[in-house]
């Protein structure tokens, strides 16, 4: 049983200061969403959790079973049990999704162990039959000429080949089709087992219709301003953000 | 920086004397006439010429003090043993090894290539067996690019070197390699591959140039690449010089209709690397792929000097030269696209990329257009970057280590280069050279 717990997370982008005071505690085994308008600080929430260098955090702490993450650079974060699942997954040409996912796995091997090589194809392709991913794929540069489904479903394949403790899944949903969401919705099914949190962010309640949280929490300007079930969801998609700005922020 | 103005500084002929000529020409007596006389008039054009100046907009960028010609001799053969030949682990339709300037080792081709008519053995044999051939395409391009004066020393000094003649419509399954070796100190080499494809042949040759020992060696080497109607010709250069050694080579590319010809040039060794190629594009059809990596360490200075000439309508020629530059070394990038009054239709790139790893080092690219015709599509581009941050944490944020990251992403960047051998065994040998010069074994 792993814990992630945010507390009170200051994070700013040079000056600007963007989430302003966040906690939540995600446990294994659990799904939690963050829904929020844009512009609210969800994302900055996701990349600065994961120690993307553009982003500062300015006060409070993020404990991965009590050790802070803070001090770690990104790929230790990673190596911890951390995995971001990108809105915008980077295109690299010329680096192959083979080779990446090797560089991966051989990174959270110890010193002079190597990589059984047998073993990691027998296990990447059962993923990808998972993900509906075509075998040609492993060969093909990463996100390089992908379509929007197609590097949401990559992002998945990593996540399931590098077994995180805990997931951010930032807009996973965004740029999808039905179909696609769909399969990736189908994919994060899947992996939810007692050993992974979850912790997604979303602007809309679609993607919560196929992955169904166990938490639901309200963002707005940089906090969490209501946490509740999965009713919540529904609630807030009947009602709409002005419902948040109206009703639930202190005047 | 002050270049030396005075010629006391170095003399123009450095150790390349007379009487080391005539040592090396009483060694040839016995080829023909007409190439003995070539010799000697590259020699009076050698020592006519002087070495390159400031002014000289050819060489515009280069480190001029580095070019000194003293301090090189003709060296003495050396066996196989004594180089310490490494295999490169793919498989081949045959091997020339030469070592300063002789050959030392060969494989020949299968019975069944000689007698398709396939020819693939030294120069000197070549000259006494198929002299009219290698008359007609031996050095027959000029050089144009800046070099006349080592290419002058080439031509004088040339002992040996690999001659390939591909009959028409024979097509190699497996390339050819040639070995071209610098050893013992102060070695001066002359490596010289001729490359003849007759109308429709298909073949890759490749050419190994290294030192067999870290001496400050001289290497001063041309080619000929020459492809007839609809051939296809694929020529990789891996040059892996010691460190301390200067290099002149100039490569000439002869493309006739429909002829296809890609050469990709890996520039890894060298103190002073210098490098001139030269595609010309003589009748419809013809394309010139022109290839090169570089990886710049240290304080090595790589200079690359690329002109495509389009001298037919509806050819076309794709120019892709990239440099990974680290520590505080230099590169140069020249080049330029000419295109003939008549040769309409001419489709041309070129493209100079050069990726920064480190902040001291010193990238300069000179993209020329040069064009008299008046439908045509000639693009060219020189850009400068460093390793992309965003692609950096997305490799790290799945566990990669930043210098690991890094190293991914700088393979990354060489791949679009590499991924157009379409021969798997070469583009491995080639990517694990480029891994030595990035984790040299201790």
């Amino acid at each position: 049983m792993s814990q992630l717990e945010i507390k009170d997370l200051h994070v700013s982008i040079g000056d600007k200061s963007i989430v302003k005071g966040l906690s939540l505690t995600v446990r294994s085994g659990e799904v939690h969403a963050i829904m929020g308008p844009n512009g609210t600080g969800k994302s900055t929430l996701a990349k600065a959790i994961a120690g993307h260098p553009s982003y500062t955090i300015t006060s409070g702490d993020v404990l991965l079973d009590g050790k802070s993450v803070l001090p770690m650079q990104p790929d230790e974060r990673a190596r911890a049990g951390l995995f971001l699942a990108f809105q915008y997954p980077s295109e690299i040409p010329g680096v192959s999704i083979a080779n990446f996912l090797r560089a991966a796995i051989q990174a959270r091997l110890g010193e002079g162990e190597e990589l059984d090589a047998t073993g990691y194809y027998k296990r990447l392709y059962s993923k990808m039959d998972l993900l509906q991913i075509d075998r040609k794929f492993t060969s093909r540069a990463i996100n390089d000429g992908f379509s929007g489904g197609e590097k949401k479903r990559c992002e998945i394949l990593q996540m399931a080949m590098l077994e995180p403790k805990f997931a951010l899944m930032d807009e996973t949903d965004s740029g999808l089709d039905i179909d696609a969401l769909r399969i990736v919705a189908d994919g994060v099914n899947a992996l939810r087992s007692t050993n992974l949190g979850v912790l997604m962010i979303t602007h809309y309640q679609r993607l919560l219709g196929y992955i169904v949280p166990d938490h639901v929490h309200v963002m707005w300007d940089g906090r969490i301003v209501k946490s509740g079930d999965k009713s919540l969801a529904l609630e807030l998609e009947a009602k709409g953000y002005d419902w948040v700005k109206n009703e639930l922020i202190p005047a | 920086m002050s270049q030396p103005s005075s010629p006391l500084a170095t003399s123009a002929t450095g150790s390349f004397t007379p009487e080391l000529f005539a040592a090396h020409l009483a060694s040839v007596a016995h080829l023909p006439a007409w190439w003995l006389d070539r010799k000697r008039a590259a020699w009076d054009r050698f020592t006519a010429l002087p070495l390159p100046k400031r002014t000289d907009e050819s060489w515009r960028f280069a480190t001029l003090t580095g070019l000194k010609l003293d301090g090189y001799t003709l060296p003495p053969a050396v066996t196989p043993a004594e180089l310490g030949h490494a295999p490169i682990g793919i498989a081949t339709a045959g091997k020339l090894v030469f070592a300063n300037n002789r050959l030392v080792a060969a494989e020949p081709i299968s019975a069944e290539l000689a007698q398709q008519g396939v020819i693939f053995e030294t120069l000197q044999n070549a000259l006494l067996k198929h002299g009219d051939l290698v008359k007609a395409h031996l050095l027959a391009q000029p050089p144009k690019q800046g070099s006349e004066k080592f290419s002058a020393l080439h031509t004088a000094l040339l002992a040996d070197g690999a001659f390939v003649y591909l009959p028409k419509g024979v097509e190699l399954a497996l390339p050819l390699a040639v070995f071209h070796y610098a050893a013992g100190p102060g070695a001066a080499v002359f490596p010289h591959t001729l490359v003849i494809a007759e109308e429709g042949a298909k073949a890759t040759v490749v050419d190994f140039f290294r030192s067999a020992d870290a001496g400050a060696h001289f290497a001063c080497g041309r080619n000929d690449l020459y492809a007839s109607h609809s051939a296809q010709l694929t020529y990789v250069a891996a040059q892996t010089w010691s460190r301390e050694s200067l290099s002149f080579q100039s490569n000439s590319t002869v493309a006739r209709r429909d002829a296809r010809v890609l050469a990709l040039n890996l520039h890894l060794g060298g103190r002073q690397s210098r490098h001139e190629s030269h595609s010309q594009l003589q009748a419809p059809g013809a394309h010139s792929e022109m290839l090169a990596l570089t990886v710049a360490h240290g304080t090595q200075e790589f200079d690359q000097r690329t002109l495509q000439i389009h001298q037919a309508p509806h050819t076309s020629s794709n120019l892709l030269y990239k440099n990974a530059l680290l520590a505080s070394a230099k590169t140069i990038f020249s080049g330029l696209i000419v295109v003939d009054p008549d040769a309409q239709k001419t489709d041309a790139y070129q493209s100079n990329r050069n990726l920064m790893l480190s902040d001291d080092a010193e990238a300069n690219s000179l993209p020329g257009l040069e064009i008299q015709a008046n439908d045509v599509r000639c693009t060219h581009g020189a850009t400068s970057s460093r390793i992309d941050a965003e692609q950096e944490f997305y490799l790290q944020a799945r566990g990669i280590p930043k210098a690991d990251a890094d190293e991914l992403l700088t393979f990354g960047f060489f791949e679009e280069v590499l991924s157009k051998l379409d021969h798997a065994p070469l583009h491995d040998a080639l990517i694990d050279l480029i891994k030595i010069k990035f984790n040299p074994p201790v």
